[in-house]
Formats: C-alpha cells, structure tokens, sequence
C-alpha cells in the first residue's frame, strides 16, 4: 500500500479496534525467545472433543471484537455447526511450538490442538515426521476456493493434508521521512541514511531470500554455495553497523520507536504501521523479487477422531470466501480463498483492491517460495544463519 | 522404642517433599540434559533426531563455536554486578541508618517492581532508551552523543537492563546485613578518632562483607545465565551464551549442544562463585 491511500470509516474503525491490542502484544509476544517464557499453559485443555474444536494459531491472527472480546467468525461458527471452538493464540513461533510438542507427537500422546498453524517449512517438516493426518475431502468441499498459486506446493503437492491460513509477503518496509524515495533495491536498503537502523527478519528463508532475489538466484533452486554466500553478506552487513537487529515481528516496535528506518519486514505488518500513523511508513515488494510462504491449517497426528470431523468442517468455514473476507480485513495479510476479493468489496472495498491482501498479477510475479529443504540442510544452513545473528 | 524410631524417622519424612520435588524437577531434567549432551544425529534422521553416541567431543567443540558468547556472559555478568553494587550500597546504607521513618516504604519500593513483568520491565527499558523516549534526545541537545548513536541494541543497554533487573538481588542482602549493624561499634570507632571514612572502611564494610558477598552472587549467577536482556536490548554482536542456547534449542533443534553448552556454563559459574566464596571467606553466610 502506499501513502495516499486513504481508507474507509469501516476499515479504519477495524484497523484501530486491533491498535489497542497489538501495542500491547507487540513487544512481549512478538519475541520468540522470550514468549517462551510468557507461552507456558493453553492449549492443554483435554476437556469433551466430543464438540468442540481447539484450535492453536499465531497471536493477532483472527478477527477479534476489541467490546465484546469475541472472535466474530468463530461464534459464527459455532451458531452454524453446534462446535464450540477453543482458541489458543499461543503459536508464538514455530520452532519453540514444535520443541514444546514434539515430544507427545512421538508418543501419540495428545498435544492439546485438534488444528495447528505451522509455516510452509515447518508444515513440511510436520508432515515428513507423519505428525499430520490427511484431510477426508467430503467434509471440506470449500478446499477448491485454494488460489491457484497456493495449490500445489512441494511439501503438499495435492493439498491433501494442509490448507493455507494466510499467505504472508515479505518485502521492505521504511520510515517515509528518511527514505522520502522509498526503496525498491537493496543497495537503497542499505544507504547511508539507514546505517545502524536497518532491522532485518530472523525468518531466515525471508530475510536470506530477499538477499539472493538481488543476487539473481532463482530460490527454487538455491545452493549451498548461493546461500551461505547470501548469510555472509547479511554477517557483513551486520559487522560494519548497518543492521541493528535480526528480529521476528517486534522490528514494528522498532520503527515506531525510531530506533529503526528501513527493515525487511512482513506485508501484514506494514500495512497497518502504516495505517496506525498515517502514511509514515511503507512497504514494497523488491524490484528484484520478494518471498512468498504461507501458514498452514493441520491437523495433528494426535487429535481425535472427532476433534479431527470438526476440525475439517472449521476449516471449511474458513475456505468460505464470505468468511474469509471478514478475516482478512482485520488481519491484513494475503487472503488464499478465491472469491474473497469480490466478497471484500461488499465490507470494504478499497481493501478488495489493496495488492497487499489480493495481490495482482504484476505483484504475484515478483514473489517466489523457498524451496523445500533437506533435514541436513535445514541443519546446516540454520545454523550458518543463526551464527551471523550472533547466536 | 517407638518415639526413638519416630525420632529417628521425623526429620527424614521432613526431607520427603523437598526431596521429592527436587529430584522431578532438579534431578532428572539434569540427567537428561547429562544424556542429550553427547548425542549425535541420526545417519539420514530428520531434524531434531538423536542418539547416544557418548560423543564427549561436543563440548569441546560446542566451547570453541562459542567461546565469544561465553566470554560476553561473564563480561557483561561482573559488569552489571559491579553497577549494581556500586548502585546498591549506598542505597542500602541509607535505607538502614538513615532513612528514619520511612524506612519501610522505602523497602517496599526496592520491592515493588517485582509486581510487574520482568518481560515488560525490560521492554520498558527499550522504550527509555529509544529514540523517542526520555534520555536520548536531550544528550542529543547537550552534544553529549552524536545526531547517529543509539542507546538501544547496544552492549551499554544489555549491562544496563541486567543492572536494573537485578538491583533488588542486590539491595536486599546488602540491606539485611547493614541493618544488622550494631551501631555502637561505629560510635565506638568515632570515640577512638576514627573519621567517617575510616569507621566505613575498618567497620561497617567488614560487617556488611555477607551482604556483600550474598548481594553479589545473586546478582552475578543469574545475570551470567540471562538471555533476555541480550535478546531485548541487545544487537547480533552482543548476543550472551543464553542467547546461543535458546537459539540451538530452538532454532536449529540442536539439542547435545544447547545441553553441552548449558552444563558448561553452569560449571563455569561454579568454580567462579567457590573460588570468590573461598576468597571471600564468610562461612557464616552457608
């Protein structure tokens, strides 16, 4: 989105009912290692599955009424099916989330979650281990409304036994006052208004991805030697003073602060930074490309036979365009239902026409995904990443 | 008969919970971490999978990738114990000789961020020294740091989170020693022609030498062992080892290292904390 776009009452009363509760999510939540410490406990309730639903998602991930302190779509839901929903914002991160599972994924034991929202890689990783059950295609008719884009991906190829939750882009976003230009390329990332303000995501297939999209190299078929010369550019860069952070979603924080003016960041993100202080920030997808991944809704391994039944029909609900557009004006990131779009311009039209949340043609093609990798690459490459955020 | 067996069985069943509860969550995660630490991957596991190979190698290898991290925790660890004792004790002077009647009030405000978060107390210092919060900008009018340095993801704002966040630590023993204080003994200096500098150096700071000691172990162990404030405050060049274990753990799922990492560190702390107590030599404070 970009500056002078100017949205709806509608719209804006949306995006300020989620203001309260993103500042003060922002900076504890945001953290992974450190939501650690505040993400013990949810999601273990074992009561009656018999009708209900538990479902563990990404904080600020669902449309919320900020009076009423319900999740609108899930009480449709349950006024629909009868299932009552559990709702567990406690996906604070995927690879704390796994760690804290893993364990009872192993031992058939329940984890607590009848749907889980692991990232594409993660998802991938889900199900390689068996830790995922397949899909009974009956009771998910609306799993055809998938975008195009999203429907066949390495890890899933035939959408069999995850569905994309939200697609997330990731781009640059800046401080308008100090980069008045914008930026498009790297080398306006990293220009000398921005040295030792510039917050990069500790996504390492996104921040790393965006560095070898300006590189040239095609992130379908990335090597080791590509990647790791991608890592030592962003170690550079971090060891001359240009980056300040590697950080998941509290670089927010560090732009309304100040403290950063330029970051890769996500879509979502951005355009309600952007909406909050009135066209002070911005984001783009890089002329040379940005990344695409998505979250996935899975069911585990674990979850019962009916907690798995209601957990299909939930998802269903939410392949509803009607519904899906509901979620994606409050949530803001790229809405993978079909249809959505034209249901959007019945509640909010200039949010059916923001590339951010429907992007076009002309976005989609800047964007790829990250290909799958191999356990031992995983391995390897995550380590040399996290070596150059000096972990 | 009876009563000597119940006499000699008592304190033993008085053990029991403590025992008990210890060795669930003391014992046993320390033996699993002790097995964790020398595995190996599985030849074409997934991630995350291991097996015990007794690779004590893992250690040594784990010390070298890391040994900067380690050298920052007790950097960073002794220079926050120092701020904070050099913070502490006059405060602690003041509150047990001086402070009259408000002597409680004021122990409950050394208390009193204990009611809060520490997550939040240190995200607030990421507020405090932002770019808009209440120090950088007037240091900027004074010309006392330039228009492009920060205050936060800095070393500086790492030493200073762990000092705020673990000044009660430091307070409070400092306190309890000093208000132990007969103050006779200083009067009894001043009446010898002791001067003030003189009664705190020969008196008062070898009486408060538990507080002292107590103070600054509570302090150091956990700061030497703290991620938070590294991954709050700090930047990727001035990460702790807290930080290099949370993110083998979870990050690359490279459990034996995280776990050799995080038996070396807490031996590490062992030897330093017996060989300061050995040289600081007050029995009476075990």
């Amino acid at each position: 989105m970009s500056k002078e776009s100017s949205l709806s009452p509608e719209a804006k009363s949306v995006l300020g009912a989620m203001v309260s509760r993103r500042t003060v999510l922002a900076g504890a939540g945001g953290l992974g290692a450190v939501g650690l410490l505040a993400a013990c406990g949810g999601g273990s309730d074992s009561a009656d599955s018999a009708n209900s639903v538990r479902w563990g998602n990404w904080p600020l991930y669902l449309d919320y009424d900020e009076e009423t302190q319900k999740y609108p779509t899930l009480d449709k839901f349950t006024a629909a099916t009868g299932i009552a929903a559990k709702y567990f914002e406690d996906y604070n991160d995927n690879d704390e989330f796994f760690g804290k599972v893993q364990a009872q994924l192993k031992l058939g034991e329940d984890i607590g979650y009848d749907v889980v929202t692991p990232t594409d890689w993660m998802a991938a990783r889900w199900i390689r281990l068996g830790y995922t059950q397949k899909f009974d295609t009956a009771n998910i008719p609306n799993k055809v409304n998938i975008l195009d884009s999203l429907a066949s991906p390495s890890f899933d190829p035939n959408r069999e036994q995850s569905l994309t939750w939200q697609g997330i882009m990731a781009g640059f976003g800046w401080n308008v006052e100090k980069n008045p230009k914008g930026i498009r390329t790297i080398d306006e990332l990293f220009a000398p208004q921005n040295k030792g303000k510039i917050v990069v995501l500790s996504e390492m297939r996104d921040t790393i991805g965006i560095i070898l999209r300006s590189q040239g190299v095609d992130l379908q078929k990335v090597t080791e030697d590509q990647f790791m010369n991608a890592v030592d550019f962003m170690a550079k860069k971090i060891s001359d003073g240009w980056i300040r952070g590697v950080k998941g979603n509290e670089y927010a924080v560090d732009l309304t602060s100040g403290d950063a003016t330029a970051v890769i960041g996500w879509s979502g993100d951005m355009f309600i930074l952007a909406a909050e202080n009135e066209g002070k920030f911005d984001f783009a997808i890089p002329d040379s490309g940005g990344t695409i991944s998505g979250d996935n809704l899975m069911i585990p391994s674990t979850a019962s036979a009916e907690g798995k039944a209601n957990a299909e029909k939930m998802i269903n609900f939410y392949y509803d365009p009607v519904i899906a557009a509901e979620v994606a004006a409050y949530v803001n990131y790229v809405c993978p239902v079909k249809g959505a779009q034209e249901e959007m311009e019945k509640i909010a039209p200039e949010l059916a026409s923001s590339p951010y949340i429907f992007p076009d043609a002309a976005t989609s093609k800047k964007l790829s995904v990250f290909r799958s990798l191999t356990p031992a690459e995983e391995t390897t490459w995550g380590e040399a990443f996290q070596k150059a955020a000096g972990n | 008969m009876s009563s000597i067996l119940s006499k000699v069985k008592l304190p033993y069943l008085l053990l029991l919970p403590g025992f008990l509860f210890l060795f669930t969550f003391f014992i046993l995660p320390i033996v699993n971490l002790a097995q964790t630490s020398t595995q190996t991957p599985i030849a074409n596991g997934d991630t995350g999978q291991y097996e015990q190979t007794f690779r004590f190698a893992n250690y040594i290898d784990a010390f070298i990738e890391n040994r900067e991290q380690f050298a920052r925790s007790f950097i960073f660890a002794i220079c926050a114990t120092l701020l904070a004792l050099a913070i502490a004790y006059p405060l602690a002077y003041a509150i047990a000789f001086k402070s009259g009647r408000f002597k409680n009030i004021l122990l409950v405000l050394i208390i009193a961020p204990f009611f809060t978060s520490f997550l939040l107390r240190t995200v607030a210092w990421k507020q405090i020294l932002g770019e808009e919060g209440f120090v950088v900008p007037p240091l900027r009018t004074l010309g006392i740091i330039s228009e492009s340095t920060t205050l936060t993801s800095t070393s500086f704002a790492v030493v200073i989170g762990m000092t705020y966040n673990f000044l009660p630590f430091m307070t409070l023993p400092l306190y309890a020693s000093l208000e132990r204080i007969d103050p006779r003994t200083m009067e009894a200096s001043g009446d010898l022609y002791a001067n003030g500098l003189t009664t705190f150096r020969r008196v008062t700071l070898p009486l408060s030498m538990p507080g002292v000691v107590a103070g600054t172990l509570l302090t150091f162990i956990p700061a030497a062992g703290d991620y938070v404030n590294a991954a709050i405050l700090g930047n990727p060049n001035s990460k702790m080892l807290g930080n290099v274990i949370e993110s083998r753990y979870f990050r690359i799922v490279d459990y034996p290292t995280a776990a050799a990492l995080s038996f070396t560190l807490m031996a590490a702390i062992l030897i330093l904390v017996t060989l300061y107590i050995r040289k600081a030599g007050t029995e009476e404070l075990v």
